[in-house]
């Protein structure tokens, strides 16, 4: 046998929008995976292509880029990996300059930027079933003449859109005489200067001018759906409509498969304990492993619902638009235009909401978006919401037709909001007084039709990402508190349940004194512990705590037994901490990755904390003094 | 850098050059030059010339005002040859242009 070759490492370049994503689904279909680049946390998507000639290529996707100049986490990685400067990563044998043939005067002068780089290099065309359409004609053999690289052109969404760009990559790789351009010359990249962008510029521009015939007007249906979507008012109209909406099918499409996920953990907890012995491991097991998991796993609906919404508007071209709206409005607040999607990802749930925080390319944007997401409300707070909304607030009807619950649900979404948007205005006030933030500028690209491949796999791979989430981190978080809870053990002649000798009850007893001036009684106290795992832990902890068998399933009763042992002050101080308490351990660990930093994590934990007794300890005091209490 | 190669490009006839950062939606011209001042974006001058001219906003190239936020006018979206670019009018202003026909 010979020796295994490795198969050979092509990147994916290209500016933003340029499709490069779904040329890179086109090439590599299902073949691909996400991980993270070892020590940041960009995604790294790599997937194979087995070539005409039967090569396997190693293809992978970069994030988009206008420049080698880097700024964001995203475009560090670009630069390195094109340098083969990144560390663990060889670099790569070919680049692929993917460019919109639509939108050609930015990636002709990012090519010619990638030449200086001396790494042999094709230009594949993209999109060039659409520049057809809309008039372009695009003379592929000049630009070959003038760039000095082999051009071709390529459909990333049509089947055998791709095979001229494969048989290129073949020819090269199988060193049948390297065309001009072709052969790996010393690299002379430097970061260019004004003048010497300008002049790229200008080179760029006279081939441009010299080798393609654009048509006189721009894409007539975008101009006219901007042309409503963008209107000052009208615009904002319909981005809040899209976002309710979004919502809406949010609760309505995952309450199904939740509920599914719910019973089947159920199912699993019950199983295991027909099976094991009592004791420590079926305590593990079922307490620790099964419904530590279950509590997670049951929000991937949500999440999932979510994101397909995210992605279906990003594929289409509406998010920068999005972003466009609300600039002046979370600018206000000092917070970035892109720090919309985070924010909004995590109503459904923090976590996602912070790993999206890094398309935001300024330090300080990024790390004040993650410091606000988790007081968005996410969907691990709606059960406890309920719980003591349903057992303390009346259903009566107020103001003529709005229903006293539901407006109490509201205010808690607005609290949250105002929390985010209040937080961020002091972050920025306090912590970087003295610097400007940063600009906003962003593309607004053409409309294009999404396609359902790229949605599919997207949405697989959030899942994943998720997923493997689930199972490292946040698992690691599960069994910590399921230990707190159970042990010790309690004794022979325990008259109350196990929980209430755990380390979790002495935690929550020595928290009394502390949380008594917010009208928290030790049961409470008690349930905050493991409520730390997931928010929604602690309605099942409270439960347990006033020893109700199944308390998940007859939240009526809970309901009931709440209302006799708090006044309605501790209730309603109860849903004031949990809009700002940092009750989520998987939160903090995605904060401390995200950002690489403990003491950020610790100051995420402690300002929220101090919120949430603050909101806490004033709601109390007012509802006593209104004679709630 | 001399002031010079600052304004390379700048071949125009002098006419009635504005900022990017105050034209009305519906203003249509061409880049005259790029000239960040100092100060007030959050990155340096010289950092935020290089981002324009990236984004497109070189000298000579047709700009025109297409849409504004609702707050203040800001931000705008810009057509710049064939793309579109969202940006804030204070960053804008580091544009001089010149209108159609001026």
């Amino acid at each position: 046998m010979s020796e295994i070759a490795l198969p050979t490492r092509v990147a994916l370049v290209g500016n933003p929008n340029s499709g490069k994503t779904a040329l890179f689904n086109a090439l590599t279909g299902s073949r691909q995976k996400v991980a993270n680049y070892p020590g940041v946390t960009v995604e790294r998507k790599e997937g194979v292509v087995v070539t005409p000639a039967g090569l396997a290529v190693r293809l992978i996707d970069l994030p988009g880029t206008y420049s080698l100049r880097a700024r964001s986490l995203d475009e560090i990685v670009t630069r390195d990996m094109v340098l083969g400067k990144l560390a663990g990563e060889d670099a790569p044998r070919l680049l692929v300059c993917v460019a919109d043939s639509t939108n050609l005067r930015l990636a002709l002068r990012l090519v010619l930027e990638l030449k200086r780089v001396g790494r042999p290099m094709i230009l594949a065309l993209n999109m060039f079933d659409i520049a057809r359409h809309r008039g372009f004609d695009i003379d592929l053999d000049r630009l070959s003449i003038e760039l000095g690289i082999p051009v071709v052109s390529s459909v990333a969404v049509r089947r055998g859109g791709t095979r001229d760009l494969l048989a290129r990559i073949d020819e090269v790789i199988s060193e049948r005489g390297l065309p001009q351009g072709l052969v790996a010359t010393e690299g002379t990249w430097s970061e260019p200067n004004a003048a010497e962008l300008r002049a790229a510029q200008r080179e760029a521009d006279r081939i441009l001018d010299a080798a393609v015939r654009m048509p006189g007007r721009p894409d007539s249906i975008t101009r006219r759906i901007d042309s409503i979507v963008l209107h000052p008012v009208l615009g904002l109209v319909i981005l809040m409509a899209i976002l309710f909406l979004m919502f809406q099918a949010v609760f309505a499409w995952a309450q199904a498969p939740m509920d599914l996920i719910k019973s089947g953990f159920d199912g699993l907890g019950a199983w295991a304990g027909i099976l094991l012995p009592q004791g420590w491991l079926l305590s593990f097991v079922r307490d620790g492993v099964i419904s530590g998991l279950g509590s997670v796993l049951v929000f991937l609906p949500q999440i999932l619902t979510l994101f397909f919404f995210i992605l279906l508007l990003e594929d289409f071209g509406y998010m920068a638009r999005a972003a466009f709206l609300m600039d002046r409005i979370m600018g206000g607040a000092g917070l970035h235009g892109r720090a919309f999607i985070p924010l909004l990802s995590s109503f459904a749930c923090a976590i996602p909401g912070i790993m999206a925080t890094r398309v935001i390319a300024s330090r300080r944007g990024r790390l004040v978006t993650i410091l606000v997401a988790p007081l968005m409300t996410c969907s691990a707070r709606i059960p406890v919401y309920t719980l003591i909304i349903a057992a303390f607030v009346p259903a009566r009807t107020v103001l003529g037709w709005f229903n006293l619950q539901g407006l109490v649900m509201f205010g808690l979404y607005a609290a949250g909001i105002a929390g985010a948007l209040g937080m961020s205005w002091v972050f920025n006030r306090l912590l970087w007084r003295r610097d400007p933030s940063d600009p906003f500028m962003l593309e607004l690209p053409d409309y294009k039709r999404p396609v359902l491949k790229n949605l599919a796999l997207g949405l697989l791979q959030r899942g994943q990402i998720f997923l493997h989430r689930a199972g490292t981190t946040i698992f690691a978080m599960m069994v910590v508190i399921w230990f707190l809870c159970s042990v010790p053990p309690a004794p022979a002649d325990a008259t109350l349940l196990a929980i209430n000798y755990s380390l979790a009850a002495r935690i929550g007893q020595a928290m009394e004194p502390v949380l008594r001036p917010v009208g928290f009684n030790w049961q409470i106290d008690v349930a905050l512990v493991p409520g730390m795992a997931a928010r929604e832990v602690a309605v099942a902890a409270l439960g347990t705590v006033y020893a109700i068998e199944g308390a998940g399933d007859k939240s009526d009763e809970l309901g009931r037994t709440l209302t006799a042992h708090w006044s309605l002050a501790t209730a309603l101080a109860l849903l004031a901490w949990y809009v700002f308490a940092p009750q989520c351990a998987a939160t903090l660990g995605v904060v401390r990755r995200e950002t690489n930093s403990w003491k950020w994590t610790l100051f995420l934990f402690s300002y929220m904390l101090a919120l949430a007794y603050l909101a806490a300890f004033v709601t109390y005091h007012t509802a006593v003094w209104l004679g709630a209490g | 850098m001399p002031a010079a190669a600052r304004i390379a490009g700048d071949d125009t006839p002098s006419g009635a050059a504005q900022s990017l950062g105050a034209a009305a939606v519906g203003f249509k011209g061409r880049i005259r030059a790029v000239r960040v001042r100092t100060g007030d974006h959050g990155l340096s001058a010289a950092e935020l010339e290089r981002r324009l001219i990236e984004l497109g906003f070189v000298e000579g190239a047709r700009v025109a005002v297409l849409h504004q936020g609702l707050f203040g006018r800001d931000p705008i979206a810009v057509r710049v040859n064939e793309t579109t670019v969202a940006l804030r009018r204070r960053e804008a202003a580091a544009i001089l242009v010149e209108p159609d026909g001026g």
